[in-house]
């Protein structure tokens, strides 16, 4: 009797104290306080703009995560909403994977059916149908910045190879790809440096001339692949290569270490620069490097490379808390905070005729005229459409071009790679 | 009343031992099932599960040059590894072993590269391998040697990486083949001596054949981590796409390759394949192990 009442007891105890444990984290906090989880990639300087909204909303404190490996986001990101786990409240959602996330729709709250359809036309036109699935019923994302494409320098390496350094004069020098390359092959035999590379990897600027080359990329709007038949492809392909093959890559990873040190130590002279890209310049080259960059029209006349949606995933518990955060967010206010802080270009035409954008100028890129630069053609960008494989196809092209670009193969045999990598990819 | 007794004594130790079987069940057994489920699918991991394939995948999978690519780099990797790592083990067991002055400080000294952070030394030695500016091109520059693309060449990068592995594992390794050591009996030893045995004699007539049972050990927990290894070249290769493990696979492992198409690709099905096939292959370099090893002759 006593030996099985103790067993009992000590099972019971087991138990209770497992219980105990798994209520640990069941109720967060008094009730008062209220955390928002906001998870990005990259800066998005939406720091002024948070504590904005807490002064607004006492006993509301934000909480950003950002990522800055995007990949790696993109994949947590997956993880979470396929397994229908604890994503934050708020997420960033890539331009290059807003088709794959549409799939899983379901998962995200149905911003249509919480005020979006009021909101819808403050946006640039594509934006909101970029986070729309196709059938137009549910809308996952409000739309923040757009990418844009303009071609940011190193002024005193220039100055280094014997090249103008005004940026209208630089503007000049390249009005399409083959004067780019030309001009690269001058800054190359002017440097007269092993280390120093006219561009930072040949992945980025293929990127931004693909880009420009239509309305879709490696997959058409049924989602067929098009490698092998669409030809804004291989224009991409091939100008990267003549890049690589005359000498002018740096051949870094784009942002792996080595690449983020290439900015402070002048590895390269030219990147490819949607308007994102001037906060990430800024922020690895340092204060030390402040002035020694500018920023001058890309060849092609623009582009646009980049962009950025805020959604709310259904785990989240704080749902109508949320939702309010990204219409500030994503609404003039917040977008003019993150165009000041990290140079993100807006997404609301509203604001491209207001003097404080179209006349802004970006001090750390020797006073540049950003406003000029990225607004002035903002309106008309066009969106480009990236299928729901875009991500591994965009990979594994990328490093068939690499393995070119360090020799590692051909850049024959590094096409047919590149075309059977992408169709195993696209399956 | 003994059988009472006995009974409820059966009981009790059925129920105390319960829980790790339904922990096993829920997060082991089931996952294993679900896993085979899902790889006889065609299933998206955002868009759902869409069609039932059969053995497809795995006709695909077997047909695939990069899972065979991504496999003979683990292998690779692991064989570079492990070989020397063992070696070097069993040799600072022997050391430790000895009266060193400092004993136990070079003892809990050896043990501190493996509770090091894994992403630190992954950051680290990913520096130390860097193409323009690494300490390891440095180094083979004062030497005369040209500068090596570590990632770029297959040998340079399962070497990194091999470096990578053992730096973290071999002081854990020496340190359990230490505890072995010491079970030894030291009389056999001076049995030997008065014998005439040579000290490279004694190693191999008694201190091998005690330390059979804890070299399989250290063996096969050393193959189950290797054929797995992901987390090393993964950091090895900072930058877009990491996961590809070196534009052309140079050193993408086989753990990689299923993260790669599952949580890139969103193959869930086609990951899934890999994940049991990976699986199989473990459980098969585990006994392969286990064979040679049963080789060496017993102490009993």
């Amino acid at each position: 009797m006593n030996r099985t009442r103790r067993i009992a007891a000590s099972l019971a105890a087991v138990v209770a104290l497992g219980g105990l444990a798994a209520c640990g984290d069941g109720g967060s906090g008094g009730g008062d306080d209220i955390t928002l989880r906001v998870n990005l990639f990259g800066q998005f300087g939406y720091t002024e703009a948070y504590e904005k909204f807490e002064d607004d909303h006492p006993g509301v404190k934000i909480v950003e995560t950002a990522e800055g490996d995007l990949g790696e986001y993109n994949t947590k990101l997956t993880q979470q909403i396929a397994a229908g786990g604890d994503a934050g409240d708020v997420v960033a959602i890539e331009e290059g994977q807003t088709v794959a996330f549409l799939a899983a729709a379901d998962k995200f709250v149905d911003l249509q059916e919480h005020g979006g359809d009021e909101l819808k036309d403050r946006w640039l036109p594509w934006v909101w149908d970029k986070a729309t699935t196709a059938d137009g019923s549910t809308t996952i994302g409000y739309g923040t910045d757009v990418g844009g494409l303009a071609m940011c320098y190193r002024r005193d390496l220039f100055e280094k190879a014997g090249l103008p350094t005004e940026r209208d004069e630089v503007g000049a020098l390249w009005p399409t790809w083959d004067d780019f390359i030309a001009t690269g092959k001058k800054f190359q035999a002017g440097i007269d440096d092993d280390k120093v590379g006219f561009i930072d990897s040949s992945t980025n600027t293929y990127n931004s001339i693909l880009m420009q080359q239509g309305d879709h990329t490696y997959f058409d709007r049924d989602e067929e692949l098009v490698f092998d038949t669409n030809p804004g492809i291989k224009t991409a392909w091939d100008y990267a290569v003549e890049m690589t093959e005359a000498g002018l890559s740096a051949k870094l990873r784009a942002f792996s270490d080595e690449w983020n040190a290439g900015f402070k130590n002048g590895a390269f002279a030219t990147i490819a620069c949607p308007a994102w890209m001037t906060g990430y310049i800024k922020e690895q080259a340092g204060e030390e490097n402040a002035g020694k960059w500018d920023i001058a029209t890309v060849p092609g006349g623009g582009g646009n490379w980049g962009g950025s949606w805020l959604a709310v995933p259904k785990t989240s518990e704080n749902q109508d808390l949320a939702i309010e955060l990204i219409e500030y967010l994503s609404g003039e206010e917040g977008q003019m905070m993150a165009f000041e802080a990290e140079g993100r270009l807006p997404s609301l035409p509203a604001l491209y005729d207001t003097p404080e954008l179209k006349d802004a100028t970006n001090p750390y890129f020797n006073d540049a005229p950003v406003g000029q630069l990225f607004v002035a053609g903002a309106s008309q960008l066009e969106p480009v459409y990236l299928g729901a494989k875009n991500v591994p196809v965009r990979d594994a092209v990328e490093n068939a071009l690499r393995s070119v670009e360090n020799g590692e193969v051909s850049a024959d045999q590094g096409w047919s790679e590149a075309s059977a990598a992408a169709e195993k990819a696209a399956r | 009343m003994a059988r009472t007794r006995l009974a409820r004594q059966q009981g009790a130790g059925l129920a105390f031992v319960a829980p790790f079987f339904v922990v096993f069940a829920v997060f082991g057994a089931f996952p294993l099932v679900y896993t085979a489920w899902v790889s006889l699918h065609d299933w998206s991991l955002l868009a759902g599960k869409q069609e039932f394939l059969g053995i497809a995948n795995y006709r695909e999978l077997l047909a695939d040059a990069a899972f065979w690519r991504a496999l003979v780099n683990t292998l690779g990797i692991f064989l570079l590894a492990t070989i020397p790592q063992l070696i070097l083990a069993t040799v600072l067991a022997q050391i430790l072993n000895t009266s060193l002055r400092g004993r136990t400080g070079w003892r809990m000294g050896v043990l501190v590269p493996n509770v090091t952070s894994v992403a630190a030394v992954g950051i680290i030695f990913g520096l130390i391998f860097a193409r323009d500016y690494g300490i390891a091109n440095w180094l083979l520059d004062i030497v005369g040697i040209d500068p090596i693309n570590w990632r770029a060449d297959r040998w340079a990068a399962w070497l990194a990486i091999a470096t990578m592995v053992d730096w973290r594992w071999t002081g854990y390794n020496a340190l359990i083949l230490l505890a072995a050591l010491q079970s030894v009996p030291s009389d056999l030893y001076e049995a030997a001596r008065i014998d005439g045995a040579s000290a490279w004699r004694q190693f191999w007539s008694i201190t091998v054949p005690m330390l059979r049972p804890t070299l399989i050990f250290v063996t096969i927990i050393a193959t189950i981590g290797g054929i797995q290894l992901f987390t090393e070249p993964l950091l090895f290769n900072s930058g877009a796409n990491a996961i590809a493990g070196g534009n052309r696979g140079q050193f993408q492992t086989v753990a990689m390759y299923l993260v790669q198409q599952g949580f890139t690709g969103h193959r869930f099905g086609y990951a899934s394949t890999i994940a049991w096939v990976l699986f199989v292959i473990i459980a098969v370099a585990s006994a392969i192990n286990l064979i040679l090893l049963r080789r060496i002759r017993s102490a009993d």
